[in-house]
């Protein structure tokens, strides 16, 4: 580079052929050699003139401000994902490399990124939006469906080349292969992916027969992330029937289609992970379940056989046969009763009887007449006479003896 | 339920089932006879469930739009 210099600053006025003579090429190549090599990538803050889009697609616009301006180019492949329409007069930001166009002896700023001044303009347009939806319910808690415990058919809402729908696939055919997993594959970033992401979720939602559908994409740049703060994918987030998870590979900041979703995920990973359950933790509910309903049956059939037992021994069941003992034992207390009171009773009429035969012995009359009385009885009547009060006169009679009898009449009555 | 209505029964709902017909086995209000006919349908639904969880292999298809603009579904790999 030293060589760019007079050799010699004290003389000026050397004469051409004293000195090294450079071709237009070579000054240029090397004017490009110190611009693009001492400057490495720059942010400049202008206002934009001259715009003109190119047919090819490439931008084409100068920088300027008061006292001086640039040129700059933006080429197609980096402003598809243009979240703004730039017009002249328009204050940007362009980030990019500074290089020479030795065709035309100029230099200008190759654009990478270009947003406009201060990034003020798309945190505004998010809050405005984020603001207007949440005034219209679209963020609502009480709206949000519930993702369904053992979702059959898994929808994705991603790009079919991206890192998101990998990890998607990797993350739920590893956690529940049962599920079935459908992509709709859609532009992510760039022109026309909001409506496209939007236009895949209504689809979905009229193809039917799908228990969740997981939109997202993995993780970038705020501007690659657009297209997830737009209105269309908002709204159509908000009309799906189909629970939503949304997956805006950015962990820290939310996305209006974050807001919107019914759940929302931190990265594409993480929304597989809440869209379907652990086949080994469910394994294990359904083995549990079967040892509780077994444990219940068998206590159930223990806890009836210990009833039956306890029944058997209460006292209700106890009492007839009780019952019948104790009368059975009643009835033996009395039978052995009656035999003692009658085997008593007969004792007394044996005794009764000896006595009875006794006295009748001394009282039989004609022991009596043997010791010398005699019995008299009316002949009239058979009456015997124990007064003679009962007898008159000229009656007739009749005396006993312990031997023989004899008749009379009496004579005389003396009544004592 | 009879048994015969199980084979075409989601997932889900075989899965549902089994947590109602334990929560009733536990509860305890059902009868005897109940009691035993739910039970041997909560373990063929067991079965069930884990039959249907040990045969699955995760499905990949995409959703294209044909040429008359109406969609279906086309198995990936």
């Amino acid at each position: 580079m030293s060589d760019l210099l007079p050799e010699d600053n004290s003389d000026h006025f050397q004469q051409p052929s004293e000195k090294r003579v450079y071709s237009v090429s070579e000054i240029t190549r090397e004017i490009k050699f110190v611009i693009e090599g001492d400057f490495s990538a720059l942010w400049i803050e202008g206002e934009i003139s001259n715009f003109k889009r190119h047919t090819s697609g490439h931008l084409y616009f100068s920088l300027k401000d008061a006292d001086a301006q640039i040129a700059g180019v933006m080429w197609r492949g980096r402003n598809q994902n243009l979240l703004f329409q730039p017009h002249d007069g328009m204050k940007v930001m362009a980030f990019g490399n500074l290089t020479v166009y030795e065709r035309q002896g100029k230099y200008q700023l190759d654009v990478i990124r270009l947003q406009p001044a201060g990034l003020g303009d798309l945190q505004l347009a998010f809050e405005a939006l984020k603001k207007k939806l949440q005034n219209e319910g679209l963020f609502s808690p009480e709206l949000k469906k519930p993702i369904p415990p053992f979702p059959q058919r898994i929808a994705i809402v991603t790009s079919a080349s991206g890192a998101a729908f990998h990890d998607i696939v990797s993350v739920i055919s590893r956690r529940f292969p049962p599920a079935q997993l459908i992509l709709r594959p859609v532009k992510v970033q760039g022109e026309g992916a909001a409506e496209e992401i939007a236009g895949a979720i209504h689809e979905l939602n009229s193809f039917g027969n799908i228990d969740v559908m997981i939109v997202g994409r993995g993780g970038g740049s705020l501007e690659d992330l657009w297209a997830f703060n737009e209105e269309p994918v908002a709204r159509a987030v908000y009309a799906s029937k189909i629970p939503v998870i949304s997956a805006v590979g950015h962990e820290i900041d939310f996305s209006i289609c974050d807001f919107t979703a019914d759940v929302r995920a931190p990265t594409p990973s993480a929304a597989a992970e809440l869209a379907v359950p652990n086949i080994s933790d469910v394994i294990f509910t359904i083995g549990h379940y079967k040892e509780r309903m077994i444990k219940n049956m068998q206590n159930r059939i223990h806890n009836n056989h210990d009833r039956l037992m306890m029944l058997l021994r209460s006292y209700g069941f106890r009492w007839p046969e009780d019952r019948i003992r104790e009368n059975r034992l009643r009835l033996d207390d009395q039978a052995r009763s009656i035999e003692r009171s009658l085997e008593h009773r007969l004792e007394g009429y044996r005794t009764n009887i000896e006595g009875f035969t006794k006295n009748l012995k001394s009282l039989n009359p004609s022991a009596v007449l043997e010791r010398g009385y005699s019995i008299t009885t009316r002949v009239l009547d058979q009456k015997v006479v124990r007064k003679a009060s009962q007898i008159n006169k000229k009656d007739e009679i009749h005396i006993q003896f312990a031997e023989g009898s004899a008749n009379s009449v009496v004579e005389s009555v003396n009544p004592g | 339920m009879a048994k015969s209505n199980q084979e075409n029964i989601s997932f889900e709902k075989a899965f549902q089932r089994l947590e109602q017909i334990v929560d009733r086995l536990e509860k305890g209000e059902a009868t005897l006879e109940e009691s035993m006919q739910i039970f041997e349908e909560g373990m063929s639904l067991v079965n069930l469930c884990n039959d249907k969880l040990d045969s699955a292999q995760t499905k990949l298809q995409t959703l294209i739009k044909k040429e008359d603009g109406s969609l279906d579904l086309e198995d990936l790999e």
